[in-house]
């Protein structure tokens, strides 16, 4: 329960403070907008739902990447990463509690982001809905992950993408699949499986990240 | 508490600690004194767990929850208030009697009647004293203060001096101004 409690004071934490900053939010949310908007104009008329569902896909990780950018920029630019590592919680409370916040952010960006692809190119069946909730997972815990090694560089603008986006390439092979292929409760599975390997494996080796 | 024999640090192909040898027992005073860049953040970071040594020994008796930290950063979130910091500190230290325990700290300090004023409004000064309550609002058994007069008036410098010298902890304290507490020492460690 301790463990649980800790979680939710980091979460609640970041909540806050966009609340209080407004920074990440809008900027995802203009974001995965303005890519919609490209694609649409982008892709030539009468293209397949397969196209436009993996330029959807497309949206969802690079407006990820876009959140998980500024995942620890409170920590880095005031120097509180020292101050949440020093307290007597499990270290990996920290990966948790802000992969929850990330998480968050990103399903209310989605709330529009889905509509908003219903509008510009085709329907989203319960399918897709499912291989979004289920990719998030992943991205998020994945990303927040890598987030923090990037936080810890000098160069974190560089390394957070380079080290991001391959890992994300098995989510969007799902979530396509999920999204357009004929027994895509494959790719449920294959998109559950990659959160549960990868959420372990962050989880277990966070405490690494953090420490010098 | 601690001991250290032979221990260094180095960061790449600087070595920024090298053959320290230490004991200060539970209660003690250890003041550590240089220059800039002589080593003695990276003393105080190792002591509290935030950096491993590269070589020799340290032994650190004492829980990481039971540490306090005084950085050179004050370790707040500048976009909450001084109550919000704190309260998320409680928690991460799972405090007894949270709230009487930060309205304590921020009355001991001064802060009271700015404790919903967010962290950015604050003056240098006000931060440090914030970092100050932050550090010892779990009352540890051993506190590490890096250069704690650092932006303080004097009257946040006497808060300070009131605070050592009632103190039941075991102190590390690196400064630029050993004499205003070398009377406290018990353990002095001057890096050239």
């Amino acid at each position: 329960m301790s463990y649980l409690a800790d979680v939710g004071a980091l979460a609640r934490k970041d909540l806050l403070l966009e609340l209080r900053a407004r920074e990440t939010l809008p900027a995802m949310a203009l974001f995965v907008i303005s890519a919609l908007v490209v694609f649409h104009f982008a892709l030539p008329t009468g293209s397949s739902d397969l196209a436009a569902k993996g330029l959807l896909w497309v949206a969802i990780v690079f407006t990820a990447l876009l959140g998980l950018g500024r995942a620890f920029v409170p920590e880095r630019e005031q120097g509180v990463m020292d101050g949440l590592v020093l307290a007597p919680c499990d270290r990996s409370a920290i990966w948790l509690g802000k992969g929850i916040a990330v998480l968050g952010f990103l399903a209310l960006v989605e709330v529009i982001a889905l509509p908003a692809f219903a509008v510009f190119f085709s329907g989203v069946s319960g399918r897709t809905v499912a291989g979004v909730a289920l990719a998030d997972v992943g991205i998020c815990a994945v990303g927040t992950f890598v987030a923090a090694t990037a936080a810890a560089s000098r160069t974190q603008e560089l390394v957070l993408p380079l080290l991001f986006l391959p890992l994300a390439i098995p989510v969007v092979i799902g979530g396509v699949g999920a999204s357009v292929a004929a027994g895509g409760g494959r790719y449920l599975g294959f998109l559950a499986l990659y959160d549960a390997v990868f959420a372990i494996i962050c989880w277990a080796s966070f405490e690494y990240v953090v420490t010098e | 508490m601690i001991r250290a024999r032979g221990l260094g640090r180095r960061y790449g192909r600087k070595e920024v600690l090298r053959g320290i040898d230490l004991d200060l027992p539970v209660g003690g005073f250890l003041l550590v004194t240089g220059p800039n860049g002589s080593g003695k953040t990276t003393l105080l970071r190792l002591i509290v767990g935030l950096a491993l040594p590269t070589s020799g020994e340290l032994e650190v008796d004492v829980e990481r929850g039971r540490i306090g930290f005084l950085s050179h950063e004050p370790l707040l979130y500048r976009q909450l208030t001084a109550i919000e910091n704190l309260d998320l500190y409680g928690r991460l230290y799972h405090v007894p009697e949270r709230r009487e325990r930060i309205g304590m700290v921020l009355e001991r300090f001064g802060l009271w009647e700015a404790r919903n004023e967010r962290v950015a409004a604050y003056s240098r000064g006000m931060a440090q004293r914030l970092a100050l309550c932050r550090a010892l609002l779990h009352e540890p058994s051993l506190l590490v203060l890096d250069e704690p007069y650092a932006a303080l008036d004097d009257a946040g410098a006497a808060l300070v001096d009131r605070e050592l010298a009632e103190r039941r902890a075991t102190v590390v304290c690196a400064t630029h101004d050993p004499e205003r507490l070398d009377r406290l020492a018990t353990l002095r460690l001057a890096f050239a």
